[in-house]
């Protein structure tokens, strides 16, 4: 079953905000109503926006109002440095609670929930596992706050799936996310003259794209796919080679005894390092991000790939700083906008998804095709492998096709 | 230094499914065609194994230690599977242990197809500082069932472990030789789950390399490590003491491979079973040693 009346939460953070935009853009969706408990962070179309408490309380009106049949939650908070941690456990707890409480009873249109989580869902230990997989048990008990309300909340969520069988119930388990216009606590670090990490230790760090979030949630969104699931770039970088992609020295202040201690000092010269960080940047975490990929959703960047697209994007922002105007969400220019007889030329959808056959290609030039590419899966590319190499024979064109076709080939043949 | 997978097999999040949830029963599956490629330009594999330092230590220190301070001699080194993967089992000793870096050198150096070797390590040494930096550049994965269980089926590749773990490596020098228990079996369980095959690997020389005469134990709790040995040049010969190897003559003898297909479907779940071949392969190793001990003359010559 395909989604077709949407409701987004956390409308305003980064990934609720990019969610609705790409979901406005698909002709069979008939409605997304995106709730937050603060505006609107991007520029919006058709996505109706309500104003909801951190609670998330009255939801249940505007679900059964809407006949909402898909929930794309994107509101939970996983980096705390962003959020109090109060309003985090609020939001995070007793949000997601009221969220499901809204989604359940026999006479509920939700058909699925798309439940936004973290990797600290896993935490960072001694004896962790190089690669953790949807069906691995947390080895120990959370430590963080944060974590504590990613696994009280994750576990809700479960027991929601249980009882409610009519539901299909995805979760998506993130990691760490990179990108030119994400801000999270390992951005901010990155964004520093010199990265700072924990003398003696080099761990093993794996990112996710900005883009490829948004890409994940739509995937899930709008195809059946049940179950928890990892999403990761392919690829683990150590911290010294995400350094070296930065262009930055690696600063080994932290002590490897008494971290925490140290990290709380950070906080005074304005160096937030929340104990989850701490426990990142001493022994570090991989995930198996191939169930997603079997599932259908073919990566855009792998994780270097996504570093340097940050790297470039960070040397860009000095130069553009000041340029343009942040989007302000202006209640009465979108109610005017939308609703009022005055208005003749009501605003088109931004962008189309190129439809995946190969007569669309055939407008296109080399460059926006090699950018197109990463997008495909397997066997687009190879039809578009096989078409190109019959037609246009452009080298550089081919070259990409092969890069992006090597990308999902395992390492090794089968025996 | 290493040690066998002895944490706790994934277990399934049972809390975790709906009854609707098909894909979550697949998790067992073959995903090896979703593998991650290759990215040619990296000089660091997804472990963390960096070519670069790797192959530093290894045309100096471990090329000097290999020729000219253990003169190691092989044998049996086409019983190294050429393509696949498949556990290597070996006996372990010495202060710092000196055989598990000559092992993966013997099959750089005298195998057909040289493949690198991975080496299971204890989890403490993801905890301490510099050894965790270090170990992974040069091919050290922590010893978890899920990490080898992905190098031998998923990724094909030749992973080392020592079943005795840190039992074998601070045992005394007295007691040279003589096998300490296979842990709990856990690397016959990893090779079955992966159906790969196990090679049993003899290594003389080692003990005498790095003998321990005594544990310090104040030190060892003030430093926090696994223990603290004392050896002919360590703790009074400083850092590099740890380092101080005796030239012991080098013999490794690489036995032939044990399938792990012939035991039906699921046999890691038959923990006597899984016992049994442990134990096999532990006598196996042993006698071996007594054999090539009764023929050794010197143990600096040979």
């Amino acid at each position: 079953m395909n989604a077709r009346r949407i409701l987004v939460t956390g409308l305003s953070t980064y990934w609720g905000g990019r969610v609705a935009q790409t979901l406005e853009s698909e002709p069979d969706v008939e409605a997304i109503v995106g709730v937050d408990a603060h505006d609107p962070t991007v520029e919006l179309d058709r996505t109706e926006y309500v104003r909801v408490g951190h609670q998330h309380a009255l939801l249940r009106r505007i679900v059964q109002a809407a006949e909402i049949d898909t929930v794309v939650d994107t509101r939970l908070v996983v980096d705390s440095t962003t959020t109090a941690p109060r309003l985090a456990h609020e939001n995070n707890v007793i949000g997601t609670m009221n969220i499901l409480a809204a989604c359940s009873g026999p006479e509920s249109p939700v058909r699925k929930v798309v439940f936004k989580s973290s990797a600290h869902w896993y935490g960072c230990e001694q004896d962790d596992p190089a690669y953790f997989t949807e069906n691995m048990d947390r080895p120990h008990p959370p430590r963080a706050p944060i974590e504590k309300d990613i696994v009280e909340a994750e576990r809700a969520v479960h027991a929601y799936a249980q009882t409610t069988p009519r539901a299909t119930v995805t979760v998506l388990r993130f990691a760490n996310g990179v990108g030119p216009t994400l801000r999270t606590g390992h951005t901010r670090l990155f964004s520093l003259p010199a990265i700072p990490c924990i003398f003696g230790f080099d761990p093993r760090y794996q990112f996710v794209h900005e883009d490829d979030i948004v890409g994940c949630l739509e995937f899930v969104a709008r195809n059946d796919v049940p179950g928890v699931y990892n999403c990761a770039g392919d690829g683990v970088l150590v911290l010294s080679e995400v350094a070296d992609l930065l262009g930055k020295p690696l600063a080994p202040v932290l002590p490897p005894w008494g971290t925490g201690v140290a990290a709380g000092m950070a906080r005074r010269v304005g160096i937030r390092i929340p104990p989850e960080m701490v426990q990142q940047l001493k022994f570090g975490r991989g995930l198996d991000n191939r169930r997603l990929k079997a599932a259908g959703y073919a990566y855009r960047y792998t994780t270097r790939e996504a570093i340097q697209a940050h790297a470039e994007a960070m040397r860009l922002r000095p130069l553009l700083r000041g340029g343009e105007e942040p989007y302000r969400y202006e209640r009465e220019v979108e109610e005017f906008l939308r609703r009022s007889p005055t208005v003749r030329n009501r605003p088109e959808p931004r962008w189309r998804r190129p439809k995946a056959d190969l007569d669309s290609y055939e407008g296109l030039d080399a460059r926006e095709l090699i950018d197109l590419l990463p997008s495909l899966p397997r066997p687009d590319l190879e039809k578009l492998g096989r078409h190109e190499s019959a037609n246009a024979r452009r080298p550089d064109v081919l070259a990409a096709i092969g890069r992006n076709l090597a990308r999902t080939r395992p390492v090794t043949g089968r025996e | 230094m290493a040690t066998e997978p002895t944490s706790r097999l994934p277990a399934r999040a049972s809390q975790a499914r709906s009854s609707t949830d098909h894909r979550a029963d697949r998790a067992d599956d073959d995903l090896r065609d979703f593998l991650p490629g290759v990215e040619s330009d990296r000089q660091v594999t997804d472990w963390g194994r960096s070519e670069r330092i790797e192959g530093a230590l290894d045309a100096t220190l471990s090329e000097f230690l290999y020729r000219y301070w253990f003169r190691v001699e092989v044998e049996g080194i086409d019983n190294v599977p050429a393509d696949g993967g498949a556990l290597l089992v070996s006996n372990h000793a010495g202060a710092l242990p000196p055989d598990a870096p000559m092992i993966a050198k013997a099959i750089k150096e005298e195998h057909a197809r040289p493949r690198p070797v991975h080496l299971t390590m204890e989890h403490f040494f993801k905890g301490y500082p510099l050894f965790s930096m270090l170990l992974p550049k040069v091919g050290g994965v922590p010893a978890h069932p899920a990490n080898v269980h992905r190098l031998l089926f998923d990724e094909e590749q030749l992973v080392l472990v020592f079943p005795e773990g840190r039992k074998g490596s601070e045992k005394l020098y007295k007691d040279r030789y003589r096998l300490r228990r296979f842990g709990r079996g856990g690397f016959v369980a990893a090779a079955m789950r992966a159906r790969r095959p196990i090679v049993p690997i003899v290594v003389v020389g080692a003990e005498e390399a790095a003998p321990i005469f005594a544990h310090l134990t104040v030190l060892q709790r003030l430093t926090g490590f696994l223990y603290f040995p004392l050896t002919p040049t360590f703790p009074h010969g400083g850092l590099l003491g740890m380092f101080g190897y005796l030239p012991a003559k080098f013999r490794i003898r690489f036995l032939e491979p044990i399938p792990t297909t012939q035991w039906g479907e699921q046999p890691w779940r038959d923990t006597a079973l899984v016992q049994t071949v442990a134990e096999e392969i532990r006598s196996l190793i042993q006698d071996q040693l007594y054999a090539m001990l009764a023929k050794r003359r010197s143990i600096w010559f040979g």
